[in-house]
């Protein structure tokens, strides 16, 4: 049996999932200044007279690192960083501590500037007086050549308690956001490290000893012990793990459009045949742009709980919430209360729905039953609305070659999923006023945590292959190898197909799951005055986000118990 | 966090699949290195810089400008529709003022095309920046433009395409014609009898550096384009005056064009050539976007960067000197040099052999213009090609008055089939383009 376990802003959904689908689920609220207890409890409750040795893994989508993060509460990290020519590198400082070595690698990966180790060293006995343990090391053009991420590595020793080197958190191009990466890596060390250590005990207490993994912001899994190299990988996992939680119920033939309907916001997403859309580059949080690979999604603050009021003879819903539904105890009205009033809901007290809609109605001039369907009408809008612009924005992004341009692949969703507390009631109302076909996700009060419980590991791997020096090389993985004139695409797609395999298994994959997927295959002749002299081929691969090898029996059974 | 001063829009298209050859210097990897440094630096997160998705140019666009034998999509592939439709992306991005500046990094080049096409010149098949300012004077009604091509070879297709046009004024600054292809761009190349004037050429010695440059920016381009007061300036930004460029002899920096960027402060630059692809693209680029977006660009050093190197000798800057103050007087007397080209003659005649170097193909021009008082002039092209196409191009301006709208037509009803292979009339004041064939 698998646990998933997600911390919601309010409340933290965990569950069980076996053959029998859906075996036992529970809520505790979200204690955000306790968080490590609120999982904890999360665990402890449902672990509660399920033998250990029935439980096979468990995956956790926290909030820790992410709240960490929005809060400002990040240790003090220092940063060392080397750039060659571009925009001048104290353009991105991250804070106080934070040094610009000379040196510089060029695009191609060659040294264009020697290493001021000296530099390095001045800039470590300060670090060292300032009482800093956790230290970036990021050089421009380090995912092609690390040289000098490891040579400042190398001097900084063990003088510190641990390093986070840019080319290994990611092979992708983009210096400042690779500055960001790893300042944040280096800032949420701690907080991850001791989160860590609590769950593994508290779990080793109970008798229980199986795999833990993280739930990433794209949607794929890590091992936790993995996670504690590359700390960041827990951040934003939230959309990510209702996104996953719908994947299991989305047709695989044709694109589907996930909206997941809170209280305060809707969040969407877009799913290709059942697999979900990456965002392009990294997440962006707080102000800093990240090169953490990450589902597309995108927020609307428009949710269940989100303000009505009237503003110059015109129905105004959102962005702001103050609370709960009226019907709920609330102070101010709220599509929910439409809902309420038009007795599409139950649940609620109907009559402080009605007393919240009623002003409303007034300043319309008509009846509450009218005032409550237009609000109700206008919320669903919005969101299509919204949805509309995600889509169009995905499809202005530029391409690069003539191919991509002229195919002009273009998203086009003719599906819904609707996920989220009043998913239900939604649904129907979008397939009245659109073309989409809509469906909700089954269990949907827990589908995050489902999700979370069902999603596979993923990763990518970047490889460069220059003939003309005879070398492949994938800096992220610290691999080099020599490689012959004749070395060919098909070449670099089996090599980079198994180094991505060695590491999904690190990370923790079962080889069941493993199911590589070309990101980037690109192929140039090197041409030296006029003289082909060999190639220069780049390749990236991933495991593409998606449920493990199992899930369909699972998924089936929650999708069948639902319908009972 | 860095914030750009202004808002600048970039068409990042390099055609990763598309090269006249294998090892032809305009190969799919000419662009490569310049976007990883793109990537690198992280040019797209900036805020105030936008990345745009190239649209592609429909035929109209084309036939706006040129006379393509024997079809436009017999000398365009799809990466020059694109290529186009990328400077036309950054242009309608301009009008509608979502930014205030923007660059289409695009391939492949079109400044060595000339109105009538036959094939390939100069690695280019159609002008991209011809095609863009006649799209925006068709759409969004612009009238006066100015075009500075700052690439290392003289722009012939820009100027052959403007060289009657009294509202377009291109100047071109590149290698002296005596040591470079195309083998034009003298300083007595002034445009037509009707435009006289509205052409300048600045050749520049080989080994030209950062101040000989400057100085005629300064010094000529500046000062015209204040006299002209264009509505727009388009900057055909070659790259290959750096140091490094493999096809020709200048001393150009990285820094130098974006200073040459930031102090001719272009609304709209389109790439040209440059084909030092490794050592001198992916610098100058950068170097040029953080211009226009108003960016400390100081840190931009190239590796080989040396100023003791880099200058130019005393002998070059007086040159330079020279030939600025030759075409600041060309530019002073203009009206008289038109008056003294148009003479008391109806009709002026030029003839003319372009070689296509890229698809070896020999063209042959009777041109006849109008010496018109109150536009720039009815024109029509006799075009052979050793091929043995015959083609009659005729252009009715764009502000062309009734006589020579009138005349235009003639010309085109009068042409018999029989005599051409092809007759076609581009009609600016209709925007139209007619084909008559045997």
């Amino acid at each position: 049996m698998i646990i998933g376990l997600d911390v919601g802003g309010t409340h933290t959904d965990v569950v069980l999932l076996g053959e029998n689908g859906l075996e036992k689920q529970v809520k505790v609220p979200t204690d955000t200044s306790a968080l490590f207890q609120t999982v904890l409890t999360g665990l402890e409750k449902i672990t509660e007279n399920v033998p250990a040795d029935e439980i096979t893994h468990a995956v956790l989508s926290t909030t820790l690192t992410t709240n960490a993060i929005v809060q400002g509460k990040l240790s003090p990290a220092g940063m060392l960083v080397s750039s060659g020519p571009g925009i001048h590198p104290e353009a991105f400082r991250t804070g106080e501590h934070y040094f610009v070595i000379p040196g510089g690698i060029d695009h191609s990966g060659r040294e264009i500037e020697k290493l001021d180790t000296d530099q390095v060293r001045a800039a470590a006995d300060q670090l060292e007086r300032a009482g800093i343990q956790h230290v970036g090391v990021v050089g421009k053009f380090s995912a092609r050549n690390p040289m000098h991420e490891r040579q400042i590595a190398e001097i900084l020793g063990d003088r510190f308690e641990r390093i986070f080197l840019g080319h290994q958190i990611s092979g992708n191009f983009g210096f400042p956001r690779r500055v960001n990466t790893t300042f944040l890596n280096a800032s949420i060390y701690p907080v991850h490290r001791n989160f860590f250590e609590a769950v593994s005990h508290s779990l080793e207490k109970k008798g229980i000893q199986v795999p833990i993994h993280i739930l990433k912001a794209d949607g794929g899994t890590m091992g936790f012990e993995s996670s504690i190299a590359f700390p960041g990988q827990s951040i934003l996992s939230g959309p990510a793990a209702s996104v996953m939680g719908s994947v299991a119920f989305a047709p695989d033939y044709t694109e589907t459009l996930v909206l997941d309907i809170g209280g305060t916001s809707t969040d969407m997403a877009v799913l290709i045949k059942g697999v979900p859309l990456l965002a392009p580059y990294g997440v962006d949080i707080n102000n800093y742009k990240t090169l953490i690979r990450a589902l597309k999604t995108q927020s609307i603050g428009l949710g269940g709980d989100s303000c009505v009021r009237v503003v110059d003879g015109e129905l105004k819903i959102g962005p702001d919430r103050t609370g709960k539904a009226m019907g709920y105890g609330g102070s101010d009205p709220t599509p929910t209360d439409a809902l309420l009033v038009l007795e599409r809901s139950v649940g609620g007290d109907r009559d402080r729905s009605l007393k919240g809609i009623e002003p409303i109605a007034a300043l319309l001039g008509i009846s509450v039953e009218e005032a409550a369907f237009e609000i109700f009408d206008k919320t669903c809008r919005k969101i299509l609305a919204g949805a509309r612009q995600m889509i169009e924005s995905i499809n202005s992004k530029p391409v690069y070659t003539v191919k991509e341009a002229l195919e002009g692949y273009q998203v086009n969703p003719d599906h819904i999923l609707v996920l989220g507390g009043p998913a239900a009631y939604f649904a129907e109302h979008f397939e009245n006023i659109s073309s989409y076909t809509v469906d909700t996700v089954p269990e949907c009060q827990v589908a995050n945590a489902i999700g979370t419980a069902l999603s596979r590991t993923t990763c990518e791997i970047t490889l460069f292959v220059d003939t003309q020096k005879g070398l492949a090389t994938a800096p992220e993985e610290s691999f080099s190898q020599t490689v012959d004139l004749h070395f060919s695409r098909i070449d670099a797609h089996r090599m980079a197909a198994d180094l991505l395999k060695q590491k999904a298994v690190k990370l923790g994959a079962k080889t069941q799951d493993i199911e590589t997927e070309l990101l980037e295959d690109l192929e140039f002749n090197i041409v030296r005055g006029f003289r082909m002299m060999g190639k220069n081929l780049r390749v990236k691969q991933q495991i593409k986000p998606g449920l493990i090898h199992d899930f369909k029996a699972i998924s089936k059974k929650i999708a069948d118990s639902c319908i009972q | 966090m860095l914030k750009a001063l202004n808002k600048t829009g970039l068409v990042f298209f390099p055609a990763f699949d598309w090269a006249i050859s294998a090892t032809h210097p305009e190969r799919e990897e000419r662009l490569l290195y310049t976007q990883d440094q793109v990537l690198e630096e992280g040019l797209f997160d900036i805020e105030g810089i936008h990345e745009f998705k190239s649209e592609v140019v429909d035929i109209k666009d084309v036939q706006r400008v040129h006379f393509s034998y024997p079809d436009v999509w017999q000398v365009m592939t799809e990466s020059h529709f694109i290529s186009a439709g990328g400077a036309k992306t950054i242009a309608k991005a301009v009008m509608e003022k979502s930014i205030n500046n923007g660059f289409a990094l695009v391939r492949p080049p079109g400044h060595h095309a000339m109105r009538v096409v036959h094939g390939g010149r100069g690695f280019c098949n159609v002008n991209n920046e011809a095609i863009m300012i006649e799209y925006l004077r068709h759409a969004f009604g612009i009238d006066r433009v100015a075009v500075v091509d700052t690439d290392c070879h003289h722009g012939d297709g820009t100027q052959d395409i403007y060289w009657h046009d009294p509202d377009t004024l291109y100047i071109s600054m590149h290698q002296d014609g005596r040591t470079m292809y195309p083998g034009s761009g003298f300083p007595q190349e002034l445009g037509g009898p009707n435009a006289a004037g509205t052409t300048l050429n600045i050749p520049l010695p080989p080994y030209t550096g950062e101040e000989g440059f400057l100085y005629a920016i300064n010094e000529v381009v500046l000062p015209v384009i204040d006299e002209f007061k264009p509505e727009l300036v388009i900057n055909s930004a070659g790259q290959d005056n750096h140091f490094t460029d493999p096809l020709t002899n200048m001393l150009f920096t990285a820094k130098g064009y974006a200073d040459l960027t930031r102090l001719l402060k272009p609304d709209i630059v389109v790439l040209e050539g440059g084909y030092s692809i490794e050592g001198a693209l992916p610098y100058v680029n950068i170097g040029i976007i953080l211009a226009l977006a108003g960016i400390d660009y100081s840190h931009v050093i190239e590796p080989g960067y040396d100023p003791d190197k880099l200058k130019q000798t005393d002998s070059i800057t007086q040159t330079v000197k020279q030939t600025c103050d030759t075409v600041k007087a060309n530019w002073a007397q203009r009206e008289a040099i038109g008056q003294r080209m148009r003479g008391s003659q109806e009709y002026a005649e030029r003839r003319r052999n372009i070689f296509y170097d890229t698809d070896g193909i020999y063209e042959t021009q009777r041109e006849t213009l109008r010496l018109c008082p109150e536009c720039s002039g009815a024109l029509k092209i006799d075009s052979t090609s050793d091929r043995g196409a015959h083609l009659l191009a005729i252009h009715i301006p764009r502000k062309a008055c009734n006589n020579c709208w009138d005349l235009g037509r003639q010309w085109f009803e009068a042409a018999k089939p029989a005599d051409y292979d092809m007759i076609c009339l581009q009609d600016r004041i209709d925007d139209t383009y007619q084909i008559k064939q045997k």
